[in-house]
């Protein structure tokens, strides 16, 4: 089988709509290239929360893609790196936090 | 000009292939051929590039006839030359003297990506090169006398837009290291020579040809650099630019070749010589020895 991944599929992506639903791709299309737009955040902001969210669900072409594409609006290791802290930390706090549920439901039943 | 592959550094990204192997030297006959041409043709710049040119030992003598004409000398200079020795670490008052302008390679302003791409060390020697030019005046307000730097990518990938760039080596540099320049030019790699087997051995040959072609600007290419340059290798051949001149993919046949017989009004008319290299001229903002182009 060959593997689920592999970085020359992403040359495919813009073609989704060939396949059905082209409708729909079109504006997906049209709202992506809008959203990364420089508006209120720089094209580099936007990059870089790009590539922090695409380590929070963990897609490797989105990965691939915004590495290149942060690299390419001049930012440095740490600058990425620390994306993907932030990334890192909002998944960890995320389970953290619903811990506090756990106390509120460990207490409820206790005496 | 190129006058001479000879470099005390051997660049991963090396388009001329240099080092401190190399033994291609311009000779006293070619500079003097050269100079010739520029009181004949009054070319605005006179570029010289290498190796490192400060090796070429008629280097000093032919800046110093240059500077009693009036053509704006530039230095590609490699910052780390102006510490091998006690002998070139005179160049910064040389260069103020003959009022060169100075122009040299940062591929960035931190040191891990920059040492990878020009071997260990070469940050910080760069950054001490730098502060010894602005010791003399270069890169400060007021003096006149202009320090550029160039960037080029680390690894398969393009520049970031040019102003962009400058704007965080300026900040860095100045926050840092207290260093100042004048203007920041972002290059593109071309896929030849070291670059070139760099993108075949790691992968990255397709994909990067990929983006150049898809990235082609047609005002890019009307900015493309040979078409208002002359480019005079070591040994005198004449080439529409130094990528070409390394290639050695010759002027067309239809004008002179050498720079003893060059003939500036055919040349202005000549076809260019193109290869696919040329898309790294092309793709996006464009990419020159003088920065982006458009
Ligand atoms: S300093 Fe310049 S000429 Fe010398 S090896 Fe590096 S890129 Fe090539
Ligand atoms: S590489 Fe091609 S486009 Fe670029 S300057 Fe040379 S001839 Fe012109």
């Amino acid at each position: 089988m060959n593997p689920y991944y592999d970085s020359k599929d992403l040359g495919q992506f813009g073609k989704i709509g060939d396949f059905g639903a082209k409708a729909s791709a079109d504006k997906f299309f049209a709202w992506y290239g809008e959203v990364f737009k420089e508006g209120a955040l720089t094209a580099r902001e936007k990059s870089l929360i790009a590539l922090a969210v695409a380590h929070a669900v963990q897609c490797p072409y989105c990965i691939e893609a915004y590495t290149t594409d942060t690299l390419e609006k001049g930012c440095s290791g740490d600058q990425q790196m620390e994306a993907v802290h932030v990334a890192a930390a909002i998944r960890g706090g995320a389970s953290m936090v619903h811990s506090v549920q756990l106390m509120n439901k460990a207490r409820s039943l206790s005496m | 000009m190129n006058v001479g592959r000879l470099c005390n550094q051997a660049c991963k990204h090396c388009h001329v292939d240099a080092g401190p192997d190399r033994t291609e030297l311009m000779s006293r006959k070619i500079f003097e051929a050269c100079l010739r041409m520029v009181d004949r043709d009054s070319p605005s710049t006179v570029d010289l590039t290498g190796g490192a040119p400060e090796m070429n030992p008629h280097f000093r003598w032919f800046v110093e006839e240059l500077s009693k004409r009036s053509v704006k000398i530039l230095v590609r200079c490699n910052l780390t030359i102006i510490l091998a020795s006690d002998y070139y670490g005179e160049l910064p008052e040389f260069f103020a003297r003959n009022r060169v302008e100075v122009v040299s390679s940062l591929p960035f302003y931190q040191a891990e990506r920059t040492d990878r791409q020009r071997g260990t060390g070469v940050f910080e020697k760069s950054i001490e090169a730098l502060r010894r030019l602005n010791a003399v005046g270069y890169g400060r307000a007021g003096t006149g006398l202009v320090l550029n730097l160039v960037y080029n990518p680390a690894g398969a990938f393009f520049p970031a837009p040019q102003d962009q760039l400058e704007r965080d080596f300026r900040k860095s540099l100045d926050e840092g290291h207290q260093v100042a320049f004048n203007n920041l030019f972002a290059l593109t790699n071309l896929p030849i020579n070291r670059f070139l087997d760099y993108l075949l051995v790691s992968g990255n040959y397709e994909t990067y040809m990929e983006k150049l072609v898809e990235a082609f600007n047609p005002v890019a290419a009307s900015g493309a650099m040979c078409r208002s340059m002359v480019s005079v290798s070591w040994d005198g051949r004449l080439y529409d630019c130094d990528f070409n001149q390394v290639l050695d993919l010759p002027a067309q046949p239809t004008v002179a070749d050498r720079v003893e017989s060059f003939d500036r009004g055919a040349w202005e008319h000549r076809i260019i010589s193109t290869g696919r290299h040329c898309f790294g001229c092309t793709a996006g903002a464009g990419s020159s020895c003088g920065g982006a182009t458009t």
